[in-house]
């Protein structure tokens, strides 16, 4: 085990995969020579070349066609989104193009790629530069959705995203970034489609994702300490495949279900979960399924503002103490 | 005469040899009367939906396809049924696609407008305007990057020439320097709207690649020795490692943008002008005046005609898609599963 930070995870889990299979090329606006504009892919344009990693124009158009057109030809594209807000200036390339070319060619299409982008709160941005748009991803039939919370996770993650035969949207959180953690040594590959029982409690049980997840853990231990209240904590990890078993499992031992979310209200991926539940487990619950997310807003830029915004240790807790009795 | 023939006449290309020029020439008749057949079958409802024919512009995929490799790749628009045959996609399998037949391309699940055969080259056939060509510059890239010596070609109507990724990929091509001709299909309209009345040049491809460093080029997309010329030439320079080539080739569609559309915004007598200079007529012509023997051509045309008529009895057969298609073939794994 060595300790890195979330974003050193990034270049270590790209380079591990750029190690091992010449066909994985890596591409986006200041990847190589600057190292990204959050530094997370430091190193990679020395050591494997400005064959395999290329810096783009501001083109977000062609570096996301461009990775669609070198996969269904043979190759394993990365490409970044510098932020996940700027998804939407080539959404028709990703929802329309990548998520749809293997299913309208009835299987002649295979589009081994993944577009890494940095995601959510934290760096006071404002609206246009910190939303958490994991939701616009999952309800795309054809996209796989992946959003970790610790570094090991995110090597291990990113390793089975590219290694994965179908286009997966990786979601890195940049209010993560700095933070640190333990990595396997060697070679760390994960899988997608799993859920991580983080935290074992009896009394409720807490779903989040990315930079939820230590929210929702440490909330989980000031429940814990101040409210007597015992909560299970799962890292969804990966919206689409969704590891429902293990997070009715986890429900059904509690009989409560919460959901931590960063993306606005309306559509939130713990709206699924909770419909799933509601649907398979409904007798199982002993009270209301309770979705804590940001509100239906923009988000706003003052840090203030953006705290208050998203869902913070003591909303999770003030919200779970509130209902859970 | 509108400016084609003007402008073309610049781009003279040197004389095909015979065997070329009778590929040409099947390619040309392959491409009208298969275009011909799809359109009476909607007039049968046997086609459902839309559909978008290159009855008029069929030079430009055939000009394009004798002049490409077997490995290279195309990328086309909703009006792609022309390019997938002419790089050799079977007719059957076209047209039961547009009859959403299980012996279709896709088995009925792209449908007119998304037509793709990849062991045949066509890379699929894009109906969001413009989006195909960046996808082609990616294609290129891969190329370059195997070392394949494989080029994209990449066709697209005069409209996509105003929408942003026409652009983004023209200039990321040629900073990249990659193997990709990017052909801009010019037929004049848009959907309704001339392409005149809403861009800011006369020729709304060529007259753009200043902009990204690239050679004016324009050619008569109704005669397929000059369209041959024009793709052998740009192959060439793109296998050579020389970068990218934009094309526009002046052209007319003979229907509507597609079968909703009886085409009234046309003015009187435009439609008969270009007829007059009609790509298949033209070409059968000249290989006519070149010594070709008129028998030789007409066993070409009856011997495609037959072909159209056994892929349209053989579609006919082939019962319709069935249902269990409807949740394969999301994922690699054949499946659509998304959770556990």
């Amino acid at each position: 085990m060595a300790e890195l930070t979330y974003r050193d995870a990034v270049a270590a889990g790209i380079a591990q995969e750029m190690e091992r299979d010449q066909r994985v090329v890596f591409l986006g606006e200041d990847v190589a020579a600057a190292g990204g504009v959050f530094k997370t892919t430091v190193g990679l344009l020395e050591r494997f070349g400005p064959g395999r990693v290329r810096d783009t124009p501001i083109s977000e158009q062609a570096i996301i066609g461009a990775a669609m057109g070198a996969a269904m030809t043979g190759l394993r594209p990365i490409a970044e989104i510098m932020f996940s807000d700027f998804l939407a200036v080539c959404w028709d390339m990703i929802a329309n193009e990548i998520a749809k070319a293997r299913y309208m060619s009835a299987g002649q299409m295979t589009l081994p790629l993944v577009i890494r982008t940095a995601n959510g709160s934290g760096a006071r941005f404002g609206a246009q530069h910190s939303q958490s748009v994991e939701n616009w991803a999952m309800s795309v039939p054809g996209l796989k959705v992946v959003a970790p919370s610790t570094p090991a996770d995110v090597k291990g993650l990113l390793a089975a995203a590219v290694r994965d035969p179908d286009p997966v949207v990786f979601f890195e959180h940049k209010g993560l970034y700095a933070t640190k953690g333990q990595v396997p040594d060697g070679e760390h590959v994960d899988r997608l489609g799993t859920a991580k029982v983080l935290r074992d409690g009896g009394d409720v049980t807490v779903v989040a994702l990315a930079a939820m997840v230590p929210r929702a853990l440490e909330a989980a231990e000031r429940l814990q300490r101040e409210h007597g209240i015992s909560a299970t904590v799962v890292d969804v990890r990966s919206l689409v495949p969704l590891d429902t078993r293990t997070i009715l499992a986890e429900t059904v031992k509690t009989g409560r279900l919460y959901t931590v979310e960063e993306n606005p209200r309306l559509c939130g991926w713990g709206a699924e979960i909770a419909s799933i539940a509601a649907e398979e487990c409904f007798y199982d619950l002993d009270g209301p399924i309770v979705r804590i997310t940001t509100p239906h807003v923009p988000l706003p830029a003052a840090d203030a503002l953006e705290d208050g915004a998203v869902p913070s240790v003591a909303r999770i807790v003030e919200t779970i103490r509130r209902t859970a009795g | 005469m509108p400016t084609a023939t003007k402008d073309a006449a610049k781009n003279t290309a040197p004389p095909n040899t015979a065997a070329t020029g009778l590929a040409l020439f099947r390619s040309l008749t392959e491409i009208r009367l298969l275009e011909k057949r799809a359109y009476d079958l909607f007039l049968q409802n046997l086609v459902k939906g839309t559909s978008h024919l290159s009855l008029g512009q069929e030079a430009v995929a055939a000009g394009f396809a004798v002049a490409m490799r077997r490995d290279d790749y195309t990328f086309c628009t909703y009006r792609g049924h022309a390019h997938t045959l002419a790089r050799g996609a079977p007719m059957v399998g076209i047209l039961g696609e547009l009859m959403g037949r299980k012996c279709g391309l896709m088995g009925g699940k792209g449908g007119s407008m998304h037509l793709t055969s990849v062991p045949h080259g066509a890379m699929g056939s894009y109906a969001i305007v413009g989006a195909h060509l960046p996808v082609a510059a990616g294609a290129a890239w891969s190329a370059q990057v195997r070392g394949s010596g494989q080029v994209a070609v990449c066709f697209f109507g005069d409209g996509a020439t105003n929408i942003g990724a026409f652009h983004e990929a023209l200039n990321f091509a040629v900073v990249w320097k990659l193997p990709v001709i990017f052909v801009c299909e010019n037929n004049q309209y848009m959907e309704y709207t001339p392409i005149r009345s809403v861009t800011a040049v006369e020729h709304p491809a060529a007259d753009r690649a200043s902009a990204y460093g690239l050679e004016r080029i324009v050619v008569d997309g109704n005669d397929a020795d000059a369209v041959h010329g024009a793709a052998v030439a740009a192959i060439g320079k793109a296998r050579g490692g020389g970068g990218p080539s934009l094309i526009e080739a002046m052209t007319y569609r003979y229907s509507g943008h597609s079968r909703a559309d009886p085409a009234k915004y046309r003015p009187a007598g435009e439609l008969e002008e270009w007829m007059k200079r009609d790509p298949i007529a033209l070409y059968r012509a000249r290989l006519l005046e070149l010594g070709t023997p008129e028998g030789a051509l007409r066993e070409i045309e009856s011997a495609v005609q037959r072909a159209v008529d056994e892929a349209t009895e053989a579609a006919k057969e082939s019962p319709p898609s069935p249902l269990d298609v409807i949740e394969r073939d999301v994922w690699a794994d054949g499946g659509s599963s998304w959770r556990n």
